[in-house]
């Protein structure tokens, strides 16, 4: 099946490779995977967003899917309540072996977590961003909340505040968000229609009252919607988090995004459902799929257009800590930072990020020139490649060690990150588990190339294959300079007919064990 | 009677602890609990009891069969 989707029109999915593991093929949960960003234009950061926006996000990890490859950011588990039940969400407060949004593993007070902050800010410089994202609604947890905002705004100044929020109480906390230097917000709006939002929501908590069904949805809506306004009349960047539930809200988020948009959204990025029946959630236990890798593209694609998708989220924990893809969480628990010797030292993590940017100033470049030598080639071939890497935009990750692949549409305009694919170490203590091997190549399934640092003959025979190159004379080099000079050489093969183009079918999205946030 | 916490089904997400009109609700040993004595089932306060309209476990904030119903002073 074709693996690339005419933008612009939602394509209704036809059935492909990727089938939602069975309960029993699981071992534990961690988050589905796949989702990705369209880089601004092309690959190179900024492109057509208007500089001050830029000047926000550029080294917002969540923000920007150029600056996720260099910099993290980091959750502070302070917000346990929630003032809404969603069908996807199960909250699990002492829970390490989990990746998903609710989960975390201690809860934290405001003065915790600014120690926290502190010494993950010591100890990784390219920490840039703190996020209150729960587990559970931090504006349920208002005082809370606003009190760590406070403390890290005074201990850390150079760190950017950021929130993500159901949007029920948003219209309450507005100023008080406005006053706290919280410039992102994120709202997760998974409908406009009330008579589909109840099927997602149980039920609400509001002016003191429970209310269910569409009473429920029509409030939550509304005031969703009235947040997203008001925060764009105050100034403040606001991305919109959507969750693709197939059969449910998949092609209403079409709606979704257009909303959004005309309010001033400036991100949209829409996640796969996670519904492992071991989370405990009510879609996880009736069944309820998510969609494949191809079904959440197709609907990306559908909605790209003057707002950016944001394609490269790893539902992380609201503990999370790292760069996207990683997680380090476990070597932050209050216990260990308790122990630790914090000095914040600003000018040592200001000279530490100016490195960061001339890496990736040179990224960007290389790419450029890459692509500028690519000019005048003209063809329709649009394919996917998969990448292992382990940050700052190299092919530094080998096969064997890769917990998952990051995914690039290549076309004669360039490399587009257009998401991740989520897949269990092959290399276990030394020795490839071969039944891994299938589920790994199931997950990129729908990719031409993989781009490794290194790769073992045995793994390197199967992939051949199965049509997928494994691609290692690129080690250590940037990833879209690589893959643009990889798809040249193709294009070449091709046009002297040494390989035949065939497009490639479609991949699974992992649900699988193991923590791996971000 | 007041309303009391079942313990073994509290997951401590502290919804129930702010929205109490009486500070009955506070944490102890990895689960809240409601002091007896100052619950008055939000009579005069609110139409529902509050720790039963936001916690996420059903039947988790129960009356305490075992104490006289709260009495709004006359």
């Amino acid at each position: 099946m074709n693996a690339v989707v005419g933008r612009g029109k939602y394509v209704e999915a036809a059935v492909d490779g990727g089938k939602m593991k069975s309960a029993a093929e699981h071992k534990g949960c961690r988050a589905s995977a796949n989702t990705g960003q369209a880089s601004c234009g092309s690959q190179a950061g900024q492109g057509d967003l208007p500089i001050e926006i830029w000047e926000k996000v550029k080294n917002h990890p969540c923000y920007s899917e150029e600056a996720h490859h260099h910099y993290a950011r980091m959750h502070v588990a302070v917000a346990p309540a929630c003032n809404i039940q969603c069908n996807y969400c199960n909250r699990k407060y002492n829970c390490t072996n989990e990746s998903r949004p609710g989960v975390v593993s201690e809860k934290l007070t405001p003065e915790q977590a600014v120690r926290k902050v502190l010494a993950v800010a010591t100890a990784i410089p390219q920490m840039t961003v703190l996020g209150i994202a729960g587990p559970g609604d931090p504006l349920a947890n208002p005082a809370k909340t606003f009190k760590t905002f406070e403390l890290v705004a005074k201990a850390a100044p150079d760190i950017k505040l950021c929130l993500s929020t159901n949007g029920l109480a948003l219209p309450d906390h507005i100023d008080t968000v406005a006053r706290s230097k919280v410039d992102h917000v994120t709202i997760t709006i998974n409908t406009i229609d009330p008579e589909i939002g109840a099927k997602i929501y149980p039920w609400i908590f509001f002016n003191h009252k429970r209310y269910t069904g569409i009473d429920a949805t029509r409030i939550l809506t509304d005031r969703q919607l009235q947040g997203l306004e008001m925060l764009s009349e105050r100034g403040i960047l606001c991305k919109v988090n959507s969750v693709m539930i197939p059969n449910i809200n998949d092609r209403h988020l079409v709606e979704v995004n257009k909303a959004v948009k005309s309010r001033g959204a400036f991100l949209h990025n829409i996640m796969p459902l996670i519904s492992a029946p071991e989370h405990g959630t009510v879609f996880g236990l009736n069944g309820q799929r998510g969609p494949t890798a191809w079904e959440l593209k197709a609907l990306q694609d559908a909605c790209e257009g003057e707002i950016k998708m944001m394609r490269h989220c790893r539902q992380c924990r609201a503990d999370a800590v790292g760069l996207l893809g990683e997680d380090r969480s476990a070597e932050f628990t209050t216990d260990q930072v308790m122990k630790m010797d914090v000095q914040y030292d600003l000018d040592m993590r200001k000279e530490y990020q100016s490195r960061v940017d001339r890496e990736r100033a040179a990224k960007v470049a290389a790419g450029q020139k890459e692509l500028a030598e690519c000019a005048g080639e003209m063809s329709a071939i649009t394919l996917l490649v998969a990448v292992a890497t382990k940050g700052s935009g190299l092919i530094n990750e080998h096969f064997g060690h890769a917990k998952e692949f990051q995914v690039y549409e290549l076309s004669t305009s360039g490399a587009k990150f257009v998401g991740y694919r989520r897949v269990d170490v092959y290399c276990q203590g030394g020795y490839g588990e071969e039944n891994r091997l299938s589920a790994i190549m199931g997950g990129i399934h729908d990719c031409h190339a993989v781009f490794v640092s290194k790769i073992g003959g045995c793994p390197k025979s199967k992939l051949i294959e199965a049509g997928i190159e494994p691609v290692d004379q690129y080690a250590h080099e940037f990833i879209e300079k690589s893959a643009i000079a990889w798809f040249k050489s193709y294009l070449d093969k091709v046009k002297r007919g040494e390989i035949q183009h065939v497009q490639r079918g479609g991949a699974a999205i992992r649900q699988g064990s193991g923590i791996s946030a971000a | 009677m007041p309303f009391k916490i079942v313990a073994s089904q509290c997951t401590s997400c502290s919804a129930c602890e702010p929205l109490c009109p009486n500070d009955a609700i506070s944490e102890k040993g990895g689960s809240f609990v409601i002091e007896a004595a100052k619950c008055t089932e939000c009579v005069g306060h609110f139409d529902e009891p509050q720790c039963v309209a936001a916690c996420p476990v059903d039947n988790t904030c129960v009356v305490d069969t075992s104490l006289p119903r709260y009495q709004a002073p006359a």
